[in-house]
């Protein structure tokens, strides 16, 4: 049982793997506070078990009505606590004012858009992905925001967390310590998958890294798999099907819709009619989702991607999906 | 304890004797417990409402930790979908807090005893008692109902913007935590003023039993607090119905906004949730310890304290949440300030065993356990309240297991310990104690079996609120789940050995735990005008006069 509890991903018995430059201070911090806790609690229980036993109802005995006061003993056990929470307290705000203090320059910033229910990121290079690549031992920056709700960008071996609020730039850093591959997991309550909004975080060595960012610019030159390689990129997998790919979730597959008629959501534009499933649909449901939601899917929310694709990268997607035309659809919505 | 493994059958003599009056059986008929205006039938029917709300919630609980046995990735092998999951601890959340833990101890509990504590008949204003009951049924139904008929999803905290583009029924319920949150604002002005002016004569405020001086803490919460949570729900009506720009980012609102108008009722309410806990532990303690109080004016005052303090600490609900940092360095500061009083209470409590004489029976049994459970969950509050550690534990199983410590292994225990304390006064029954001690047992065992494991979840970066998790979290997510069937099994064992009581207990005699407090001066149950004549008053932790009679099985007052 314990080789299980301690699974391969945790070095500890509490925390994962160390992997950025808070990570020793934070830990650091949580185990002196478990000292402190069983300092307190051991002794505690102990005397609640022993005045149990020793004080119990029992014939012959009689306890005394006289301890109801002492001065010192109260006075120590109200001091000597608010000094160590005090301390606590100061440790704690040393480790958060580094971690609100990112170095004045020479980070590298990287652009974190949050939206239900996917992650992009985005490089300085302008390179894209949906997994976080960072360089080993350089000061990172990310600069968050949000274009639907509340988010959070939470990576447990950075021991680092963000709440990323819509209408507002968020930001988090740290150096990375340890190549490897972590998880990032979304930490505020986003809606329907929220528990499916996580992406994987690449430490990587400063050559990977420079290798990662050139192939990442690189658009494919043929159309269809530019529009594969943007249906990777934009997070249009994190809810849509395609081939035998992506998320079987909240949005409408892409597999074999192209040309057929698609039945509508009732709806202001189009209340109960079908709609031929064309390039003008195409675009239409990228630029104003909410205009002409397919039957069935009502209540999904499709982020609206205005100013964020061109016309020609919406021809590419269009191009995608139709070379799934004769795919099967997947087994369940 | 002798007195309760071996129920005395013979009828207690009661000084009164013959066809004796209790408040149970003064008038019989519907109607005359649906316009009661007695204290005594309100408490007790606002007790079988919230333990009816309890049922509901930890059902649910059930089924969310039934769902988690597997991690679901592959969504067509899980119990409930993701949206279903969400609607489940959504429902959890809120049928707990709002519709559970709140009313549980001040409204049920409360009800019954703060008039009998202070020898009246009555609380202050009877008919706004009564109020306060039918708005709790009201908003409860219609709370229930918006949440059954069509699904909210936002979790109990209604965080904008997602609340207020989400397609459940959030204006609907929020009318439902505003009709509940009247009825707790009537229930606090109500103690506020009969502790005020019907304290009888020779009761100074240091002569107050412990657990009044809490109720009496909690009640200027719940009238100071609960407005602000109104407010809060009528504004995010206002927003959602009319687009007024407070809260929403894409009208310049501030979704931060939000959260600090809701944290600025629902952390006091925590304290709602936890004081009154306290005092039926400072009642069970010393009775049952048959000894007084250890620092009664520490107790007193540290209640007094952390409903104070209590205002000032909203703000580390929100430490990620990007706020100024100096604001969140002052709130860090603020919230350790609260521990101490806390802190205080646990160690006054040890205290009052000190040289006592200890009776180990159901009420004492669940004291014990309260005190281990609430230390756990006072201590784990030290790693939130610290900044650096809380980035990283924030929004994990590390906080859903801290808070579960203090308020199920803080005010559920206290609140169960207190119902088997008060019990007898309340029916006239005597339960099984064994059977009692097992259910305690049951419970401990099971609760430490859920929660325990979800720290470790935390630390380990397992986030709240996932209705799939990753497969290294699967083993501590199954120990918690059985721990969870258990604590449910310990649970039921409570309430058959309660049920039982009222079928086949013995009679309860006028004091079986040798309380100094003046419920215990009437005869169980109390006859409908509590006292026939004006108890005196004397020092309620004074245990030296109070003797056991064999013959009644009761203990009494030596003169």
């Amino acid at each position: 049982m314990i080789p299980t509890i301690l699974a391969d991903i945790n070095d500890s018995f509490w925390f994962p793997k160390q992997a950025s430059n808070f990570a020793p201070d934070v830990d650091w911090l949580y185990n002196a506070i478990v000292y402190i806790s069983i300092a307190f609690f051991v002794p505690i229980v102990a005397a609640m078990i022993y005045f149990t036993v020793k004080y119990r109802e029992r014939p012959g005995y009689k306890g005394s009505f006289e301890a109801l006061h002492n001065t010192t003993i109260e006075v120590l056990w109200s001091v000597i606590p608010t000094v160590i929470a005090g301390w606590i307290f100061w440790q704690g705000l040393l480790g958060y004012i580094a971690m609100q203090s990112p170095p004045p320059s020479g980070t590298e910033d990287i652009k974190v858009i949050a939206k239900r229910w996917n992650w992009n990121f985005k490089y300085p290079n302008g390179a894209e992905s949906t997994e976080l690549h960072v360089p080993v031992g350089r000061p990172a920056k990310m600069i968050m925001r949000s274009t639907d709700v509340n988010h959070g960008f939470f990576v447990p071996a950075f021991r680092v967390k963000r709440d990323i609020i819509p209408g507002r730039f968020h930001y988090s850093w740290f150096t990375p310590t340890l190549e490897g591959t972590y998880d990032l997991f979304c930490s505020e309550y986003c809606g329907d998958n929220h528990s499916t909004m996580n992406a994987k975080v690449f430490v990587q060595s400063e050559e990977d890294y420079a290798k990662f960012l050139a192939e990442a610019i690189k658009e494919p030159e043929d159309i269809v798999e530019r529009g594969r390689w943007l249906y990777e990129r934009k997070a249009c997998k994190g809810c849509h099907y395609a081939g035998k790919d992506g998320a079987q979730g909240p949005g409408p597959s892409y597999n074999g819709t192209w040309g057929k008629s698609v039945p509508l959501a009732k709806g202001a534009d189009a209340s109960g009619k079908e709609t031929l499933f064309d390039d003008q649909y195409v675009l239409n449901s990228i630029l104003n989702p909410e205009q002409q939601k397919r039957k069935g899917y009502e209540n999904a929310v499709m982020p609206s991607y205005k100013g964020e694709l061109k016309i020609e990268q919406i021809e590419a997607l269009a191009a995608f999906i139709k070379s799934l035309e004769s795919e099967a659809a997947p087994a369940k919505k | 304890m002798s007195v309760v493994t071996n129920p005395v059958t013979m009828p207690a003599t009661i000084p009164e004797a013959g066809k004796e009056d209790n408040y149970l059986t003064h008038s019989s008929g519907f109607l005359s417990w649906a316009l009661t205006l007695d204290h005594k039938r309100i408490g007790l029917m606002y007790l079988v409402g919230v333990m009816s709300a309890f049922a509901l919630g930890g059902v649910i609980a059930l089924l969310i930790r039934i769902h988690l046995w597997n991690p679901n990735l592959d969504s067509a092998q899980a119990w409930f979908t993701n949206k279903q999951y969400n609607q489940l601890f959504t429902l959890h959340g809120a049928v707990m807090v709002f519709l559970f833990i709140i009313p549980s101890i001040p409204a049920a509990l409360g009800n019954f005893l703060l008039p009998i504590m202070l020898g009246t008949k009555d609380v202050a204003f009877p008919r706004l008692n009564l109020g306060s009951f039918y708005l709790w049924i009201g908003g409860a139904l219609f709370f229930l109902f918006s949440l059954f008929a069509t699904g909210l999803d936002t979790g109990w905290t209604f965080y904008t913007p997602y609340s207020i583009e989400s397609q459940g029924p959030v204006i609907a319920a929020t009318m439902g935590v505003f009709i509940l949150g009247f009825s707790s604002i009537f229930t606090g002005l109500n103690f506020i003023v009969t502790i005020n002016t019907m304290r009888p004569p020779g009761m100074t405020w240091f002569r107050m039993p412990l657990f009044l001086w809490a109720i009496y803490s909690t009640a200027i919460i719940q009238v100071l607090a609960t407005p602000v949570l109104g407010i809060t729900m009528l504004l995010l009506a206002a927003e959602k119905l009319l687009g007024i720009g407070i809260f929403d980012s894409r009208l310049n609102g501030d979704p931060v906004a939000f959260q600090h108008f809701f944290w600025f009722y629902s952390h006091p309410a925590v304290y709602i949730m936890i004081l009154p806990a306290m005092g039926i532990i400072s009642e069970l303690m010393s009775v049952h310890s048959h000894k007084g109080i250890f620092g009664y004016r520490m107790i007193a005052y540290s209640s007094v304290a952390i409903a104070l303090f209590g205002f000032l600490v909203w703000g580390h609900h929100m430490f990620t949440s990007g706020m100024a940092d100096v604001t969140t360095i002052v709130f860090s500061a603020l919230t350790f300030t609260v521990s101490i009083p806390s802190a205080i209470k646990v160690f006054n409590w040890i205290g009052t065993m000190y040289q006592g004489t200890i009776s180990l029976n159901t009420p004492m049994v669940y004291a014990l356990s309260f005190i281990f459970l609430f230390t756990i969950g006072g201590l784990t509050g030290l790693f939130l309240g610290a900044l650096s550690t809380d980035m990283h534990l924030h929004a994990t199983y590390f906080v859903i297991a801290h808070f579960h410590y203090v308020m199920m292994g803080g005010t559920l225990i206290a609140f169960l310990g207190g119902v088997f304390h008060w019990w007898p006064k309340m029916t006239g029954k005597m339960f099984n104690d064994f059977a009692g001690i097992v259910s305690a047992a049951i419970i401990f065992v099971g609760f430490n079996l859920t929660f325990l494991p979800q720290f470790v979840l935390g630390t380990r970066g397992m986030p709240r609120r996932y209705a799939s998790y990753k497969p290294e979290f699967q083993l501590l997510h199954q120990l918690s789940t059985i721990g969870a069937i258990m604590l449910g099994i310990g649970l039921l064992v409570a309430l058959l050995t309660l049920l039982h009581s009222i079928f086949y207990g013995s009679k309860a005699p006028r004091n079986p735990w040798g309380g100094a407090t003046l419920e215990w001066e009437c005869s169980s149950p109390p006859p409908h005008d509590n006292f026939s004549s004006a108890p005196t008053v004397g020092d309620p932790y004074d245990f030296s006069r109070i003797e056991f009679d064999p013959k009644t099985g009761s203990y009494f007052k030596k003169k």
